[in-house]
């Protein structure tokens, strides 16, 4: 007990470090684990966009960037821990990257009025603003990437994918199960027929799923897997010599690090995507020159360029340039983390703005709204070149299907609505 | 010096029988729970909560649930994350079936069901012993995880496959869901825990413990002096589950919130409730709490020493924090096999003796 005490003061002493005027982000990140190989480039490209902008800029609008970074190794529990340690410094966003620490902090944060951004992960209803008022999804979800998928599909089979056997291969977790309700009302629209495979935490293990697969010959696998169960998937579709071009990952899937070590043999793979996956832009040189130059790249600094580091920098991009809105809506560069939430809610990304920011043509132009907190859900697919070594986005980026999802929608924020009294409402 | 029992004399049976017959003692113990449920309460906030107290004692819940049916019976389990399962979606199942009815009611029902789901469980334990007893204790692990994750009903048929724990209310004061406030979550699990402790405390010195401890020791012996195997090992699992039940329930409702039954009581948790135990003491109840605060608190602290304090990369300090709590569980399992509650009592000794050892 006293032994317990003890080390309870200590770690609340700690904890406690004072707060300063400066604009402070989270990175709930994670390095370690059966997900670090995925967690490593996001995070660093996450935080490498806030020290460009330090660095090179001086922070947003005059402010200074504080980031503080938390390791969660994809934990709830540790998750949990992090968000309490860190919502008392004036955080202004929670970016978890994980479905399921976004289930645990979406009460939490609606309670204590901070902003929680999961960009192509979370809960997909909260795209509905109305109900999840500081949850915001964009600029595409799940669903929107079930949709696309099966659209791709459509479009390779000129418009008629009746009686062709889908099989989904799924992480059995929160994360895995969302695009489940959306495939299935899209099988009964287009006729084809669905097969689930889902594959336990953390995911060596899919021998018996992929031999099923072998079995039953689906005409196309769809999947949602993240860490280390990407590698294994696409290493046991090249062992049973499934067809790379019929096998598409969801964006999660879709890194460097999840095909290179199946070699030559994973080309043709493909991946959605809802952002460039490549280097050739402008602000990767300010990168280079601001941040790795000064030696103050995050991690290793081996990722810079690669799929998911991109992903992690536009996550951050997408943060400040709300956090910049804010600060024009609010009048002020200190902005408080009511400001923010009514930053995001404004937000605009245009063809100009991302020109301006040094990426020209990277995501897709959208506006985020009250009523809708997920963008437009624009999609495209990528496909992994192993000749030459990288993604290439091989269709347009188009629209999901609303006319599926928005019912869909409207049924589970509802759902979240009754369950905790909540009016729709967008004062 | 003041620690020994010279001078106080117990004049009935009544107080030569009490679980802390040492004023010493007993004196320390009503501090802790004065300041357990009247000082702390007031100190507070969200993090020491949600971070510090609220896993440590529902872990603790856990540790002596477990202690019962590992450490006082001698029946190795390796089930004790599906059994929180089943605690977690019992109560899931109740307090959405029957919002009006109070939380305490659910959660000592969902004990009710991990007991029995325990008992069932527990049969093979008539037949088979040691290892192969912990493997068929394994296969519930496995099975439990398996048919929350399989069966929508469970979850209520819900998109994600997640349980999330509404609003309920005690006196009118929210203890789940997201508006609660740090003392009352905290009390209400306090009170679970004293009143498990207590419980548990006085089944294991009474005559029950006595059976319990017999078939540990020596089981046909056990047999041969009266104790009827069957009632003693169906009623340390029946017991044990309830004590995890409990504490499973507490974890999703009261604790997360929102859980992921692969995730949250997969097989890691039961090692972890087992590592408990066994750094704590076997055998001991406050061998279970040390075992929870070692386990719980030690990671906690190492991360806020290291990244908060020292400002190291969180990577670093992540892998750090695995190999020194790996380190310090093999010095403590060669210096003290018997855990941080044999050092207790080892301290104890040694403080009746001082300051004149022989």
């Amino acid at each position: 007990m006293k032994k317990k005490l003890l080390s309870a003061v200590i770690a609340g002493f700690m904890a406690a470090t004072p707060v300063m005027a400066e604009l402070t982000f989270s990175a709930l990140s994670y390095r370690t684990g059966a997900y670090g190989n995925n967690g490593i480039p996001f995070a660093d490209g996450y935080l490498d966009y806030f020290t460009l902008l330090q660095e090179r800029d001086g922070g947003i609008g005059g402010e200074s960037i504080r980031v503080i970074e938390c390791e969660t190794a994809y934990n709830t529990e540790k998750g949990v821990e992090c968000y309490e340690a860190t919502k008392g410094e004036g955080v202004l966003s929670y970016s978890p990257l994980s479905t399921g620490i976004t289930y645990q902090l979406i009460p939490k944060v609606t309670a204590d009025g901070i902003a929680l951004h999961t960009m192509g992960y979370g809960r997909t209803s909260a795209k509905n603003g109305q109900i999840f008022r500081n949850v915001f999804n964009f600029p595409a979800n799940y669903w929107d990437g079930a949709s696309v998928g099966i659209k791709h599909l459509l479009d390779i089979n000129n418009g008629d994918i009746k009686g062709k056997k889908v099989a989904l291969v799924y992480h059995n977790s929160a994360y895995g199960k969302e695009p489940i309700r959306t495939l299935e009302e899209l099988s009964k629209k287009h006729g084809y027929e669905l097969m689930l495979l889902p594959v336990d935490h953390p995911g060596q293990e899919q021998k018996s799923q992929w031999l099923q697969i072998r079995r039953e010959k689906p005409d196309y696998v769809l999947m949602w897997g993240w860490g280390v169960m990407n590698p294994v998937a696409i290493q046991e579709a090249v062992n049973i010599r499934y067809p790379m071009e019929n096998f598409i990952g969801v964006w999660w899937s879709g890194s460097e690090n999840d095909v290179l070590p199946a070699g030559d043999k994973a080309t043709g793979y493909k991946a959605l995507a809802f952002h460039a996956v490549n280097s050739d832009f402008p602000i990767f040189d300010d990168i280079q020159k601001f941040v790795v130059d000064r030696g103050k790249a995050a991690g290793a600094g081996d990722q810079i360029g690669t799929v998911l580091y991109n992903r992690g920098m536009y996550n951050a991009m997408l943060i400040t340039e709300a956090a910049r809105t804010a600060q024009a809506i609010a009048g002020k560069s200190n902005i408080s983390q009511a400001d923010m939430i009514k930053g995001f809610e404004a937000l605009e990304m245009t063809e100009e703005k991302m020109a301006a920011l040094g990426l020209p043509g990277f995501g897709p132009s959208f506006s985020v709204s009250c009523e809708n907190h997920g963008g437009d859900g624009m999609v495209a697919v990528a496909q992994w070149d192993a000749g030459a070594g990288k993604w290439s986005i091989v269709s347009d980026f188009q629209a999901s299907d609303m006319s599926v999802i928005q019912p869909l929608i409207d049924e589970d924020s509802g759902a979240f609505a009754a369950e905790n009294n909540l009016s729709p409402n967008c004062n | 010096m003041f620690y020994r029992e010279a001078g106080d004399f117990s004049t009935t049976y009544r107080e030569d029988s009490q679980t802390f017959p040492i004023k010493f003692d007993r004196y320390r113990y009503y501090a802790v729970l004065l300041i357990a449920f009247a000082i702390i309460p007031f100190l507070l906030n969200d993090y020491w909560v949600n971070a510090i107290f609220l896993p440590f004692l529902i872990y603790s819940i856990a540790a002596i649930g477990l202690n019962i049916l590992t450490g006082y019976c001698g029946q190795v389990s390796l089930g004790t994350g599906g059994f929180m399962a089943v605690g977690a979606y019992a109560t899931y199942k109740l307090m959405t079936a029957f919002p009006e009815v109070s939380m305490v009611v659910h959660i000592l029902l969902a004990g009710g069901i991990t007991a029995f789901v325990g008992v069932l469980f527990g049969l093979p334990s008539l037949r088979i012993k040691g290892f192969y007893l912990a493997v068929a204790t394994l296969a519930a692990q496995f099975f439990l995880v398996w048919l929350f994750n399989r069966v929508p009903w469970f979850y209520n048929y819900s998109a994600s496959g997640q349980i999330n724990s509404p609003e309920r209310t005690l006196f009118g004061i929210p203890i789940t869901g997201a508006n609660t406030e740090p003392w009352a979550v905290y009390l209400f699990c306090l009170v679970f825990v004293t009143l498990s402790a207590i419980i548990a405390r006085n089944l294991t010195r009474g005559a029950m413990g006595r059976k319990w401890m017999a078939i540990r020791d020596m089981d046909i012996a056990a047999e041969i002096i009266g104790v009827n195997p069957l009632t003693a090992k169906l009623s340390a699992f029946a017991i044990s589950s309830f004590f995890v039940g409990v504490s499973g329930a507490l974890f999703f409702s009261v604790y997360l919130g929102a859980v992921e039954v692969g995730e949250v009581f997969g097989i890691n948790k039961s090692f972890l409730v087992l590592f408990m135990i066994i750094i704590g003491g076997l055998g001991s109840i406050f061998g279970s709490f040390a075992g929870a605060a070692f386990l719980v608190l030690l990671p906690v602290l190492l991360k806020n020493v290291l990244v908060t304090g020292l400002g190291w990369p969180t990577d670093l300090a992540a892998h750090l924090e695995f190999m020194i709590v790996g380190f310090l569980i093999i010095v403590f399992l060669i210096v003290e096999p018997h855990g941080i509650a044999q050092l207790w009592r080892v301290a104890k000794e040694k403080l009746r003796l001082w300051p004149f050892p022989h």
